[in-house]
């Protein structure tokens, strides 16, 4: 380590530990803003960095993992593809803690299958869309998540209306629906602290602007809208399992106390309107009704601890499938002479 | 008289005079085929006929010719007896039991003159045939005696055929008892239910019919300590002694059976005894590109991951066969093949996707493909498929077929594999710690790197997996030199492959200037063409391959004789392109037999193919 005296963490690591190699994306991109909420969160967890599989499919958000987490593994899959894969991997060891980061067009276009069959296995992973509503390495086409009407410079009008992802993860099963704002990175640490407690898909819909193609102003996708508009459905604060701090005593009127699977807890600090959460009809009709009014609410918009994730489902025991030693994978040769006998 | 003729004129010979009681009799080495529609439960009848001759001694095989359909349409079951130990498909079967009224009249039109019709007494108008002989059964009247109605009168009906042809063929009853008792689990009662109605057709054929024709069996002692088992349960079962932990797949006809079996036999064999848990998850995925994603996954995270699928899966599975050829990923990916391009004939056999999955992926790629011929190599390629997979870090196809995959076929018990389960170069943190970790560096010059498995807890221990070019530390990278110094390195990588790869089967006749080769069930077929052939004069030698790439001995096998004919069940010639293109000086001595038309070849259609070639010298 060169900075010898620099500040570490409980388990001795220091931020730079958690940092990956150097972003390739634009300057002042979204997605880079993201990439530092996740160093973050990382280093005040106190996560062990090979604990963290990090998966991704193609495009400009699909790079980012190796921006972030240099000492984790990483697989950058095929387009749209990354629910598979991470569903393997999770399988394979479902002791691992799986962040995967996908695109609108990653997620909402070729990969919208992929994606609610993961939320319907309930894969234990945080899914990260960092959603700019528009295709950067091939150079400003609309993606699914564009706005209805919108102009772009090469790719004209947009004529069809918006896939909402939020709408789509309720929908698919999914336990832990979230919308963010790259630009408010206070909302996207917290967030991202409670999806990595939650046992079964954690879906982070993160408007993420691209400063490239689709940042005007009249963009729902841009930082000049996200700025004025941003609507949050409350204040969010995380209060970890293992932290011994007490937490204060709050005021039912105006903290509403989500509990997770694991004993963390997600405190929401009520705005102007009383939310709750984890009322799946409530969620469907609020997201609806931002659709319909254009309002850009964040926040965690549904919560469900209720389902088991696909590990359990699985029957899995504690020694990862991929690590179990040869004899436990080999049954023996008694057994075989049993099955042939039973075949004759 | 050549085995050739005997298939058609053994039949002929006899039947200028129905009613002579003085026809030779033949015994043990004739086919009979049972027309059905689909779904009436004919299988269980089938396999019932089919067990009970393979219980008294005689060597069988069963093929289903069956619609893609679930109800109603036409299909036909073949078994085969010869005392002779053949296994292949004949092209003309002696007894017909004609049992699907809507194909009765095209059915009659296959018997050779002197074969046997046994059909329906309840039906009119039957284009019964002077040439051949004639027996009718009156089903419903049976029915009615034994009171059978409702939903299962279909099921039932077909023992009548059973109790008729093992009265007629000489198929001991006791024998056909301990088959049902089999294929019920003995549950008694289901047992009796049907060996009731076997016993009434039965004994009423024996008063009512008098047998002219010269077809029978005779017990034989060549079956003793043999099974029956379809390729596809012994593929499970192989993968199950294989240490496979993860399978994904998504149904698809001829291979759905593979991973049905790997479900019904996981619980028994591999949950573990002590704390009830799995040791192998089966994940049904949304499609096929999902399940190859899965064990593209599950591979990189340590598993012995497969999947089975069949021609339009394979075509699904393209870009992550590219994937996990060029970010170095193992897996299994068992392709039972059936015919296309596209949907083709769903439940038919062929060989067509060899090019498509040696070649799978965009770009420069070159996949390791194993070639199972018998049920006894579906088990045994469990363990190597998985074992080469993980030593050369690779996606690894099994090219199995329908024909194998779902038919019945005899064998020994599987041997307890000798091949111990290796995974291949996985350094833990300890090693990473003492050795250094470098991905993609060719340190033991076979081409092969080493790799950490997620989890693994040192910090230089950790990779990106990734399609993008990368260097030898998996970085991305764009500089020319970076990708040729990869694509070199896989190449090599490719070359210890034919190292490790199982070798080829060969019989070499000193003296035959002909060789032969081939890969996957063509062999039996083959087998019994080389015996006719050398009746006529032409000897052969014969090499078949179990798996691609090849090796010095395919090269030497080639080399070593004047012409040598490439077989297959597709129309192209694909084995045929490739050791073309795999051996260019040696191409113009290869010459293509290539065939499909959805049935397994015939020994007489081979012969024949290769007599024509032969004097077209």
């Amino acid at each position: 380590m060169t900075t010898r005296n620099a500040k570490t963490n409980a388990i001795g690591l220091e931020y730079a530990d958690y940092k990956g190699r150097p972003s390739t994306l634009c300057k002042g991109c979204g997605h880079d803003s993201i990439s530092s909420q996740i160093i973050s969160v990382a280093y005040e967890l106190n996560i062990k960095p090979h604990e963290i599989i990090k998966l991704s499919g193609i495009g400009c958000s699909s790079k980012s993992p190796a921006y972030f987490l240099g000492r984790s593994h990483g697989f950058n899959a095929l387009h749209g593809r990354m629910p598979s894969v991470g569903t393997g991997a999770l399988i394979a060891n479902h002791t691992l803690q799986a962040i995967g980061v996908s695109g609108d067009g990653d997620t909402a276009s070729i990969g919208m299958g992929q994606f609610k069959h993961l939320m319907r296995r309930n894969v234990r992973m945080v899914y990260i869309v960092e959603n700019n509503g528009v295709y950067g390495l091939t150079k400003g086409q609309f993606s699914a998540t564009a706005d209805q009407g919108q102009r772009l410079k090469y790719a004209g009008k947009n004529d069809f209306p918006p896939e909402d992802l939020c709408l789509e993860a309720i929908v698919a099963g999914c336990g832990f629906v979230a919308r963010s704002f790259s630009g408010d990175p206070k909302q996207v640490r917290e967030l991202l602290k409670a999806a990595l407690s939650h046992n079964g898909t954690a879906m982070l819909d993160i408007i993420s602007p691209c400063v490239t193609f689709n940042n005007g102003d009249e963009s729902t996708k841009s930082y000049g809208w996200g700025k004025e508009h941003e609507a949050p459905l409350h204040d969010i604060n995380f209060v970890p399992v293992m932290d011994e701090i007490i937490i204060e005593d709050y005021d039912p009127g105006e903290v509403r106390q989500v509990e997770m699977h694991d004993g963390s807890i997600i405190q929401l600090h009520k705005l102007e309107e009383d939310y709750d959460p984890t009322d799946r009809m409530g969620a469907l009709h609020r997201l609806e009704w931002a659709r319909q009014q254009n309002e850009f609410i964040t926040g965690l918009v549904y919560y469900d601890k209720s389902r088991v994730s696909l590990a359990e489902v699985s029957n899995l025991g504690d020694t990862p499938l991929g690590q179990l030693p040869n004899e436990k994978i080999r049954p023996s040769r008694e057994a075989l002479a049993e099955l042939m006998d039973s075949f004759i | 008289m050549s085995v050739i003729e005997a298939d058609v004129l053994q039949a002929a010979t006899f039947s200028q005079n129905r009613s002579s009681n003085g026809r030779e009799p033949v015994v043990n080495d004739f086919s009979i085929v049972v027309a059905t529609a689909n779904g009436t439960g004919s299988q269980t009848s089938n396999l019932t006929l089919l067990r009970a001759l393979f219980k008294m001694g005689i060597p069988v095989n069963g093929k289903n010719i069956f619609p893609s359909n679930i109800q109603g349409l036409p299909t036909w079951y073949h078994i085969r007896v010869s005392d002779e130990g053949f296994v292949a498909r004949r092209h003309t079967s002696e007894v017909l039991v004609a049992f699907n009224e809507a194909t009765v009249a095209e059915d009659i039109e296959t018997l050779p003159a002197g074969g046997v019709c046994i059909y329906s007494a309840d039906w009119r108008d039957v284009p019964l045939r002077e040439d051949v002989i004639n027996y009718a059964i009156p089903v419903n009247q049976f029915l009615r005696e034994a009171g059978v109605k409702g939903k299962i009168r279909d099921y039932i009906a077909n023992m009548v055929y059973v109790g008729a042809v093992a009265q007629l063929l000489d198929i001991e009853l006791d024998k056909i008892e301990e088959a049902l008792s089999f294929h019920f689990g003995r549950r008694q009662k289901l047992v009796d239910q049907n060996m009731g109605l076997v016993r009434a057709a039965f004994d009423w054929t024996a008063e009512n019919i008098q047998k002219v024709d010269p077809y029978r069996v005779e017990p034989l002692n060549m079956t003793a300590n043999q099974i029956l088992i379809t390729g596809n349960e012994a593929a499970a079962l192989g993968a199950i002694f294989g240490g496979v932990t993860v399978a994904a797949w998504y149904p698809i006809t001829p291979s759905t059976s593979l991973i049905d079996a790997l479900v019904a036999h996981l619980p028994k064999l591999r949950r573990d005894p002590e704390t009830g848990k799995e040791t192998c998850a089966v994940i049904q995925a949304e499609d096929e590109l999902a399940a190859a994603g899965m064990i593209m996954g599950a591979g990189w995270a340590g598993a012995r991951a497969m999947t089975a699928t069949s021609g339009p899966g394979i075509s699904l599975m393209a870009e992550f066969a590219g994937l996990g050829y060029f970010a170095e990923i193992p897996a299994v990916i068992w392709d039972i093949q059936r015919i296309g391009p596209s949907t083709g004939l769903p439940t038919r056999t062929s060989q067509g996707d060899i090019t498509f999955a040696y070649y799978l992926g965009h770009g420069d790629t070159k996949n390791v493909i194993l070639f199972p011929a018998t049920v006894a190599e579906c088990f045994e390629m469990g363990t190597t498929s998985f074992n080469l997979a993980d030593e050369l870090q690779t996606p690894v196809f099994v090219l199995s077929d329908l024909d194998l995959g779902m038919n019945t076929w005899m064998t020994k018990p599987f041997e307890y594999p000798q091949e111990a389960i290796k995974r291949g170069k996985v350094l833990t943190a300890e090693e990473v710690e003492e050795k250094g970790f470098f991905r993609y560096q060719d340190i033991d010059h076979d081409g092969i790197g080493y790799r950490t498995l997620p989890g693994n807890e040192h910090p230089k221990g950790a990779w990106f997996a990734r399609g993008t070019g990368h260097n030898e530390f998996a970085v991305y990278s764009e500089k020319p030199e970076d990708w040729v110094k990869n694509m070199d390195r896989l190449n090599r990588k490719f070359d210890t492959a034919r190292k490790l790869v199982p070798g080829p089967i060969i019989d070499v006749d000193q003296t035959a200037e002909v060789g032969i080769i081939s890969l996957g069930t063509t062999l039996y077929p083959i087998e019994e063409a080389r015996l006719r052939l050398s009746d006529r004069d032409l000897d052969t030698s014969f090499m078949r391959l179990k798996a691609l790439p090849i090796n010095k001995v395919v090269r030497d096998f080639v080399e070593n004789h004047e012409r040598v004919y490439v077989i297959e069940m597709n129309r192209d010639g694909q084995l045929h392109a490739i050791l073309q293109t795999e051996m260019p000086d040696l191409a113009t001595k290869l010459v293509s037999i290539a065939y499909l038309d959805g049935m397994p070849l015939t020994a007489r259609w081979i012969v024949e193919a290769i007599e024509e070639k032969e004097h077209s010298e």
